[in-house]
């Protein structure tokens, strides 16, 4: 589904990502971990498509065609979907009409019919189960005055909404207490399917416990350095990330 | 809402669509202004003696006076013996009903998407249509009469009611307030005229559509609402011109009046052409409108969104003389290019307990120039008065300018004033999340912009705040990215 090859990025003409090669496939859940600047959140970042990296090297394919040519709205109509680590407010809009407005233009880029309000608030009806979020919360600004769970359950909601095949969920468990990131985590597990794929970006093992991955990936200074199992992710909670950098800067020498 | 989207995707990918003009026989005064194009008009019109003496005393009290300069806007002087004060489009006799009018003229309305034909009229909205310098039409006449509602164009309403005009006429802005209303006074040609009398509510959205055709012609038009005790109205202002490339003068007045307990609501989308991309051409738009809530628990409440012009010079303002009455102002304003508006309100308190409520947002893209100018002033007598205003921008690029300029003068130490402001711009951030979710960026744009405008935008009776909705996206088409 997901091919990235040698792939390179910059900011501001400062190298974050040197090198990165991941296979995903459909129905596989991938952790992507790492301390803190190791560019994870880059990574999450160049694959939606945001403007101030530059991608210097490199390829990504997503389902055949080369992600990098695409604008950010048509990796999203072609499925990719990313969950943000700071989800962004806009005052004035309503989660709902949001949600509508999105949903329709990727529905017409895959040549299907707009739904209509009455369709539209059943499959919204359905969706909010998924992740116990509250009609009253869809009907307020978008994200303005959430709390940091409730922002987290609005992606994870909006996820629900728009079925993408490539989930990017970025750093979802910060800022969740135990409840909250326990009925995100059930949100994800329950969207996901032998047809979808997820990449779970985060910085502690927690979030493993409830959406348990198939391999896990360990990032430092731009490089995937190792890649295992979810056992991976329990030796670096048990021992932190230090071992790895000693591994890998030694290398280097 | 893909209602909204599916317009907003229709018109983000037009330009100014009313651009358009039509040629057909006009009856026009000479070109230039002197008292004898004065007599012309007024005899043209059938005036009684006592309006043309208004108009003359009007005109010679604008000779003596100066154009203000003090607005944050820049223009080239406009001649005004350059221009031409009256054209009409040539009707043999007078209408007596729409199936009389000229089917051509009907039919300019019609391209405007306003239909003066009754049956098919959208249910609840009159409409007096205003081309040049006459109104064409007048639709619903019968079903208001009925309730006593008086709805015409004004030189009917001077034929029919002249107590009623003699009576309002100048009384709430006075021939002589300012150098644009002095002009007007002298010279307008038509207008609306609306008389809501005591414990009526009108069952209905009043409308006045105006449309600027003739070239080299300026539109000076006068509105009058009265609405005696108890009544209620909510009248609705649209207003369009074609693309041309020299400056158009548009200067109008509109005065409201309002009894005790009665309650006016107006609504303006302002569409005139703004000029092309270099700011050549566009409507000079100059106008005065000013509301007195002359009896006790009345209430007037503003709500423009202005869009169109290349200079915008208006303050729609409150004159709060009964206790207890209340004045509103919601305004959005967008400049895009090169446009330039310079507009805001002024609340003056002089009964007890009054109240005001000012929310203006400011939207500047391209190298235009928003200026929001705001006056409170509270009288001695005004003991409580209380007034809120919130006074946001909104910058779209680097090379537009937004400001504000608040006058607050407070002469009784009971009163409460506050005022916010916020300037902000729409950021990458929120472009880009809208883009993730799979909204273009245009799209992006017209939603955050709406949101932004929303408190004000939810003035609006329905219909129109779709077409305002339209036109924010339109006006904006193309500022980002």
């Amino acid at each position: 589904m997901l091919t990235i090859k040698n792939l390179h990025a910059s900011i501001e003409g400062t190298p974050i990502l040197r090198g990165i090669n991941l296979e995903v496939k459909a129905g596989e859940v991938h952790a992507i971990m790492g301390p803190n600047g190791s560019g994870k959140s880059t990574l999450a970042s160049v694959l939606a498509g945001r403007e101030e990296y530059e991608v210097t090297e490199g390829e990504v394919i997503f389902q055949g065609k080369d992600l990098l040519e695409m604008a950010p709205e048509d990796r999203a109509r072609e499925g990719v979907f990313l969950a943000f680590q700071y989800p962004v407010e806009i005052p004035g809009v309503s989660s709902t009409n949001f949600l509508r407005t999105a949903l329709n233009q990727v529905r017409e880029y895959r040549g299907q019919e707009p739904l209509d309000a009455v369709k539209f608030l059943s499959l919204m009806k359905e969706k909010m189960k998924l992740v116990e979020i509250d009609q009253k919360l869809l009907s307020r600004s978008l994200n303005e005055g959430f709390s940091g769970g409730e922002k987290k359950r609005n992606e994870i909601f909006q996820m629900a909404m728009l079925e993408p095949t490539l989930s990017i969920l970025d750093e979802t468990d910060s800022g969740l207490d135990i409840d909250a990131l326990r009925i995100v985590s059930n949100g994800v597990n329950q969207l996901k399917s032998d047809k979808n794929a997820t990449i779970v970006v985060t910085h502690y093992q927690r979030l493993l416990d409830y959406i348990v991955p198939d391999y896990v990936h360990v990032l430092y200074k731009g490089r995937i350095v190792k890649s295992g199992t979810k056992e991976l992710a329990l030796e670096l909670e048990e021992k932190g990330y230090d071992w790895i950098k000693e591994e890998v800067d030694s290398a280097a020498v | 809402m893909s209602k909204d989207n599916q317009i907003l995707e229709e018109f983000t990918s037009k330009e100014y669509e009313h651009g358009w003009s039509v040629n057909y026989e006009a009856d026009e005064a000479p070109i230039g202004l002197n008292e004898e194009i004065i007599r012309w008009i007024s005899a043209k019109k059938e005036e009684p003696e006592w309006l043309l003496e208004w108009r003359l005393k009007a005109f010679r009290t604008w000779q003596t006076m100066e154009e203000p300069e003090w607005a944050n806007i820049h223009y080239p002087k406009v001649d005004f013996q350059k221009l031409r004060y009256y054209s009409a489009p040539k009707q043999t006799k007078k209408p007596k009903s729409l199936n009389e009018v000229d089917p051509e003229l009907l039919a300019i309305y019609e391209r405007l998407g306003i239909s003066l034909n009754e049956q098919k009229r959208l249910q609840g909205i009159a409409v007096d249509a205003v081309l040049d310098s006459v109104s064409v039409a007048t639709t619903f006449k019968d079903t208001l009469g009925k309730l006593g509602i008086i709805f015409c164009s004004f030189s009917e309403a001077v034929k029919e009611h002249p107590e009623l005009v003699k009576k309002y006429l100048g009384s709430v802005v006075p021939m002589t307030d300012n150098y644009y209303a002095a002009l007007n006074s002298a010279v307008f040609s038509d207008g609306s005229f609306c008389y809501i009398p005591k414990g009526v509510r009108c069952p209905m959205e009043l409308s006045t559509y105006f449309r600027i055709n003739a070239a080299n012609t300026g539109q000076f038009e006068r509105t009058l609402i009265v609405a005696e005790d108890e009544s209620y109205v909510s009248y609705l202002e649209g207003c369009t011109a074609p693309q041309r490339d020299e400056n158009q003068l548009h200067a109008a007045v509109v005065e409201i009046y309002a009894a005790a307990h009665a309650e006016v609501k107006y609504s303006t989308v302002q569409n005139w052409f703004p000029g092309d991309k270099e700011g050549k051409g566009g409507i000079y738009n100059f106008v005065t409108k000013r509301g007195i809530c002359a009896g006790d628990h009345s209430k007037i409440s503003w709500t423009q969104v202005e869009t169109g012009s290349a200079v915008t010079w208006k303050y729609p303002s409150c004159i709060l003389k009964g206790d207890n009455s209340v004045g509103e102002f919601y305004s959005v304003a967008v400049t895009n290019n090169m446009q330039q508006a310079d507009t805001g309100t002024k609340m003056i308190h002089i009964g007890k307990n009054t109240k005001s409520r000012i929310v203006s947002k400011g939207i500047s893209a391209g190298k235009s120039q928003n200026s929001y100018r705001g006056q409170v002033h509270v009288m001695k007598r005004a003991t409580n008065a209380r007034n809120f205003s919130q006074c946001d921008s909104l910058l779209m690029g680097d090379r537009c300018g937004a400001h504000t300029f608040p006058y607050i003068d407070i002469q009784n130490p009971t009163a409460k004033v506050e005022h916010e402001a916020t300037t902000s711009k729409i950021g990458e951030d929120q472009i880009f999340y809208c883009n993730q979710r799979g909204i273009d960026t245009e799209d992006a744009v017209a939603l955050i912009v709406n949101g932004y405008a929303k408190e004000v935008l939810n003035q609006l009776p329905m219909e129109f705040a779709v077409e305002a909705q339209k036109l924010l996206a339109l006006t904006l088409e193309g500022s980002v990215g």
